[in-house]
């Protein structure tokens, strides 16, 4: 069922790789492997930023950008351009090295992330043993960077921008480590590609994907909140807030600088929505048995492309929280239910199959979180409130 | 002796000498991250997966912003002073010697070096899960315990803290 179309990125490599002498291979071969994520990924962040513009402006019922190119196609080149001839301030009591290194040090984090994402058949960098517990590892990376930036602007909102972001991610990380570690329970491997085949096969037109399990979408459902926090997007935006602390930790940099900031917060989305992908929806595989003969590549890109629509509906509909709303749905309903969720695997794991154990599972998180959602909701009064830090 | 464990060796002690010898207390923190990376890097290089890639998550993702965190609540923002010598340098100088000869010839004397070494062991994330779940499963529980009560104890003390504010 090897297809050529499916395969074609592979073959070429190989047809390529047997240009190279032998003693250069191994480099010729990571470098072959490495260069066209490092393309084709801040190409997807360019096409995405168009597409986040039109679709807010779809939503806020104006058009977006529409002067640039047929339907405003070109902006992204004009915004690249834009970027690249800007001054570049750096403010004067900033910390120079520092400062220049921090969103180098964000974007090589990124990137890191890529190594273990299965874009399609046969296709990752590398298939770690690890694999999942290395994308969380460099994942932690990124808030030094952030940290970095914060502090060595020398600023005021861009130190209080980078505690924000990092006291999130922080708070965040755990259930993302913990929504994903059902997975790894169910499929007995820490390898992104062995959970990918873990998911493969079909009942009737079906795929036997982990989300079609009750803690398969819990455990999803989790995962992208915490996904949504991990990469400072609306409705988790405080660290960037742009009416209470303007820009956050970047506020300092300008021209390609920032663009580099917007690409490595991008890129991390990609990451976590790509890891969101092989855990849950499949990875790679078609979604329908009859659709097999679409290339896998196709099948990643075009999950990762909804995953996008869905962080854009997201940001367009819903409002921003406060400090305290966001770390109350962590610690007292992101983290419980993760707990719980993980006793809902095993219970899966060992009960027979049949609706019974349907039931059973979708009990045990149900009820729950049923009444920690009515103790959120309860604990909502209006009154004054009291700040520890700014009075 | 191969060129990465070279580069390697000199990224971390190029990282931690630096952070010795730095000014800033933050740019000491940063420097340490380099060298823990450089750490994590070596577990990775000798096919330590597990214990490479828990030294990147645990000091460089935890450590280094806790470190970080501490230095912000305590320092002001400009500690740009003369660097500080303790005045028992030469006493501290010449212990550490002392420690570092006595390592020395405990290693050089106990002929650890001479003996071939055993075959490299293939131990998968999946080995040392195994271990930690049958063979270990109580020093695992002992620790878990031991870090739920640190936890209830960081918690309790943030709890007071707001007490007295109020």
């Amino acid at each position: 069922m090897t297809l050529p179309l499916d395969q074609i990125f592979v073959l070429s490599k190989h047809w390529l790789l047997s240009f190279v002498p032998p003693i250069a291979q191994p480099l010729a071969s990571a470098i072959l492997s490495v260069v066209p994520v490092l393309i084709a990924f801040p190409l997807l962040f360019a096409i995405t930023t168009l597409l986040e513009r039109k679709g807010l402006g779809r939503i806020q019922n104006r058009y977006g950008p529409n002067r640039t190119g047929p339907w405003g196609l070109l902006q992204p080149i004009a915004d690249g351009v834009k970027s690249l001839t800007k001054e570049d301030i750096v403010p004067l009591t900033a910390d120079h090295a520092v400062h220049f290194l921090a969103p180098i040090f964000l974007v090589a984090a990124a990137f890191l992330g890529y190594a273990v994402l299965p874009i399609g058949r046969n296709m990752v960098i590398s298939n770690l043993n690890a694999g999942v517990l290395y994308f969380f590892a460099v994942g932690s990376m990124v808030e030094l960077s952030v940290f970095m930036a914060g502090w060595s602007s020398r600023s005021k909102y861009s130190l209080l921008g980078a505690m924000r972001a990092i006291a999130q991610m922080i708070s965040y990380e755990v259930p993302l480590v913990l929504a994903s570690v059902v997975v790894i329970m169910q499929a007995g491997s820490l390898s992104t590609v062995s959970i990918v085949e873990k998911q493969a096969g079909y009942t009737g037109i079906w795929p036997h994907w982990f989300v079609f399990t009750p803690w398969g979408i819990v455990g999803f459902a989790l995962f992208m909140i915490a996904a949504t926090a991990e990469s400072n997007r609306s409705p988790f935006d405080l660290p960037e807030g742009e009416s209470e602390i303007i820009a956050g930790y970047y506020i300092e940099y300008s021209g390609f600088k920032f663009a580099l900031f917007f690409l490595g917060e991008y890129l991390g989305m990609f990451a976590t929505s790509g890891m969101a992908i092989t855990l849950f929806l499949g990875g790679w595989s078609a979604p329908f048995s009859f659709l097999t003969w679409i290339p896998s590549y196709v099948w990643f890109f075009a999950k990762l492309l909804a995953l996008i629509f869905g962080f854009i509906w997201i940001r367009g509909t819903l409002p921003r929280l406060r400090m305290d709303q966001l770390m109350n749905l962590a610690w007292e309903f992101v983290l419980p239910t993760a707990l719980l969720n993980m006793l809902v695997a095993g219970v899966w794991h060992f009960m027979p199959g049949g609706p019974i154990r349907w039931l059973v599972c979708i009990a045990i998180v149900a009820i729950p979180c049923t009444f920690l959602t009515r103790r959120l909701k309860r604990k909502k009064k209006f009154e004054v409130r009291t700040y520890s830090f700014a009075e | 002796m191969t060129i990465a464990f070279i580069i390697l060796a000199v990224i971390t002690v190029a990282g931690t000498a630096a952070a010795m010898g730095m000014r800033n207390a933050v740019h000491c923190v940063l420097a340490l991250t380099v060298g823990f990376a450089g750490v994590a890097a070596i577990y990775l290089q000798l096919d330590a997966q597990f214990v490479g890639l828990t030294q990147i998550m645990v000091y460089v993702g935890a450590v280094a912003i806790l470190a970080v965190f501490a230095i912000m609540m305590t320092h002001s923002p400009s500690p740009t002073k003369p660097p500080t010598y303790s005045s028992y340098w030469l006493m501290g100088s010449i212990v550490a010697a002392a420690v570092f000869a006595v390592l020395a010839w405990a290693v050089v004397s106990s002929g650890a070096h001479t003996q071939s070494l055993p075959s490299e062991p293939t131990v998968s994330v999946q080995q040392i899960g195994d271990a930690l779940m049958h063979r270990f499963v109580l020093p695992l529980e002992i620790m878990g315990l031991l870090l739920t009560a640190a936890l209830i104890g960081a918690v309790v003390i943030a709890m007071d803290h707001n007490e007295e504010i109020k």
